[in-house]
């Protein structure tokens, strides 16, 4: 078991011709069982066409209906991303994981409004996507890096992950799942979400999160982890040393009106009993000491 | 990114919220002539740099004649403005914003932000208007009333009217103070606007309802559909430095400190910024060359970092996922050769190829610091500038 996704995850690329789109998708095909996941392309000019095999349909909804694909993964550009994720959500999939960068939040508070109601789960934007390591992979993060165990990793940067998970993998620990819900302040899936379905994945035995500065999703992730989680959970927020109002690459890396300093997320969730560490090096080394 | 106030207020006008007239001025003989244009009695010189506190340090003045508009202007233009948000080196002033003095007699506040929790604009209100509102919702918290707006029917009368009544708005004032609302509501979604704030907004003795400042910032993935609104850019109040990364489509943010670093995401150049001040020193900067950097990026990057005469030193922090660490070790090798490169330079390189990345450092014969995690690299870099 996993969370998300795992080896019979049937998914379908959206801008798969585009360059970002063809090259993470061939990554993704020549990963663990990928090319048996990756079932389907969407590009409304390229309909009928194939992509190293893949067929390509002209939407989503008709690439859902032929090829029984319940995931989408997005690279479209950002002017243009926003509306991917409406089609997928209007055809009904489980899951849309949008890796696209740079999406006007205007556009994504519209999407997220006309979502709601609705069955799809959003990961993303902005985001390095999902692994199961060893089954599949749905996104842009290195693959080798990884490999299968039974450490969830929920992170909202991209390298960031990874380097929790370099450090996981020094101590021959292995990962569940690892979920990039991404930097963007109108996203889908918070850590809160990602750690609800960790504490119920009985192939899941401990969690990292990992944050960093801007809004307070991390600490309603660890008011929950207090009252409800019985796995052991470990923690990192980056931004220590980040100045107020200045925004820190991602759009929402940003503390603006005294709120969302990584000071104030470390004090709240060691107050919710989350052991955390100041040193980035050493995420790998506090999460083996509590299992 | 950010616009003057006089610019704030020409966009909001467009949404018909109501302002004071006034014309910006870029030396002091437009600055008198406009209050000869504009008529009246009172006028206010304003200083048009992007940052608050601007009152208090001097740079807001009140004339009472044409002959004291321009002593104010004179005094003003120029000027080297230090507020609570300039930092001490503070801003020099090249704008001016003449306008029409106001009969105030309420100062209120009204802001907009994006709300994450519930993914929406949302409105704030005081009637503690003219005051730091972080201090407001820090001691009154009860005084700012705060309204989710809905994205497809916008800021609704009744909601306008409530929030209007719990600041104290007369009865009188409220179908214009409505008008005032959803007009800055409108100007802020349409313009992709990620922060909206006019304080003071005031009521005037003849029951007019003004923006007597405006602050608007927009969201930088959208300005590619408001060439209007990217032509108003200042470069003069951006940071140098950061003007000249953007160029290079790196993210780049000045700091204090004297140690450079150049990472790879956003989230782990600030874990590697704190993992520096971890260790006792101040990064000099923020700087992500993204996922695919390439040898110019990263020399790009060392010449910008290199460019601050405070740098003492550089820690290179790269996980090479897709990006492979013999790549990242060619762009450091050139870079460093380019810059001639005089300060000592650490390199963690983590993932792909990560030993052949370290030979190639080895072999290059440059004196670079190898390091095999984040502390150990964060202790050697500030270990070797401390003993310079």
């Amino acid at each position: 078991m996993s969370i998300l996704i795992g080896r019979d995850t049937k998914v379908m690329t959206q801008g798969i011709t585009g360059k970002t789109g063809a090259f993470h998708t061939r990554m993704c095909r020549d990963y663990a069982n990928g090319t048996n996941c990756f079932v389907a392309g969407v590009n409304p000019s390229k309909a009928g066409e194939r992509f190293d095999g893949v067929p390509i349909y002209a939407t989503v909804k008709e690439a859902k209906e032929r090829t029984g694909a319940t995931v989408s993964v997005i690279y479209v550009p950002p002017p243009f991303a926003a509306a991917a994720i409406d089609e997928a959500v209007g055809a009904e999939l489980d899951l849309v994981i949008c890796i696209t960068e740079g999406i006007p939040v205007r556009d994504m508070i519209r999407t997220r409004d006309s979502m709601r109601g609705k069955k799809t789960i959003l990961i993303g934007p902005n985001c390095p996507g999902v692994i199961t390591p060893d089954e599949i992979k749905i996104g842009i993060m290195p693959a080798q890096i990884h490999k299968k165990g039974r450490i969830g990793v929920v992170s909202r940067s991209g390298t960031l992950t990874y380097e929790a998970v370099g450090q996981l993998m020094e101590r021959g620990l292995g990962q569940s799942t690892c979920v990039g819900i991404g930097g963007d302040p109108v996203n889908g899936l918070k850590h809160i979400d990602v750690m609800k379905m960790f504490n119920d994945d009985p192939d899941t035995d401990a969690v990292i999160m990992v944050g960093e500065i801007g809004g307070d999703a991390e600490e309603t992730c660890a008011r929950w982890v207090k009252a409800n989680m019985n796995k052991p959970v470990v923690g990192f927020i980056a931004g220590v040393t980040a100045p107020p109002g200045k925004r820190m690459g991602h759009a929402g890396a940003i503390i603006s009106g005294g709120k969302g300093t990584a000071q104030e997320k470390l004090a709240v969730m060691e107050e919710c009993g989350i052991k955390v560490t100041r040193n980035p090096a050493e995420m790998g080394k506090l999460l083996e000491s509590v299992l | 990114m950010n616009v003057h106030e006089y610019q704030g207020k020409e966009i909001l006008r467009r949404y018909g919220v109501a302002t004071p007239r006034g014309v910006p001025c870029f030396s002091v003989a437009e600055a008198e002539d406009a209050s000869r244009k504009l008529g009246g009695k009172a006028w206010v010189v304003k200083a048009q740099i992007h940052a608050g506190g601007r009152g208090k340090g001097g740079g807001v003045k009140l004339a009472r004649s044409a002959e004291e508009v321009r002593e104010h202007a004179s005094r003003i233009l120029g000027m080297t403005l230090v507020t609570h948000q300039t930092g001490p080196e503070g801003r020099m002033v090249k704008r001016l914003l003449v306008e029409e003095g106001a009969d105030i007699r309420n100062e209120l506040y009204v802001g907009m932000v994006v709300d994450r929790a519930t993914q929406r604009v949302t409105l704030m209100a005081s009637s503690e208007g003219g005051m730091d509102i972080e201090e407001v919702a820090a001691s009154k918290p009860e005084k700012i009333h705060r309204i989710a707006v809905d994205p497809r029917s916008g800021l609704s009368d009744a909601q306008a009217d409530e929030v209007a009544r719990k600041i104290g708005v007369p009865e009188a004032s409220l179908p214009e103070t409505r008008r005032f609302m959803q007009g800055l509501y409108r100007a802020f979604d349409e313009c992709d606007a990620s922060l909206a704030e006019i304080n003071p907004l005031v009521l005037t003795g003849d029951g007019r309802v003004l923006a007597l400042d405006a602050k608007l910032n927009f969201d930088s993935n959208a300005l590619y559909r408001h060439p209007e609104i990217v032509a108003m850019r200042d470069l003069d109040e951006d940071d140098a430095a950061e003007v000249e990364a953007s160029k290079s489509d790196l993210s780049y943010i000045s700091l204090d400190g004297n140690i450079g670093c150049l990472v790879n995401g956003a989230g782990l150049a600030m874990a590697t910024m704190d993992t520096i001040k971890l260790f006792g020193a101040e990064p000099a900067n923020f700087l992500d060359v993204g996922g695919g950097a390439t040898t110019e990026k990263v020399t790009e990057a060392f010449k910008l970092m290199l460019r601050n005469s405070k740098v003492k030193g550089i820690l290179v922090n790269v996980f090479g996922g897709i990006m492979r660490c013999d790549t990242i070790a060619e762009g450091v090798i050139a870079a460093a050769r380019e810059v001639q490169l005089g300060v000592p330079l650490v390199v963690r390189m983590k993932g792909t190829n990560e030993e052949l990345g370290k030979q190639m450092l080895q072999a290059s014969g440059l004196p670079i610091i190898s390091a095999d995690n984040m502390a150990d690299a964060a202790q050697k870099i500030v270990a070797a500038v401390a003993c310079k």
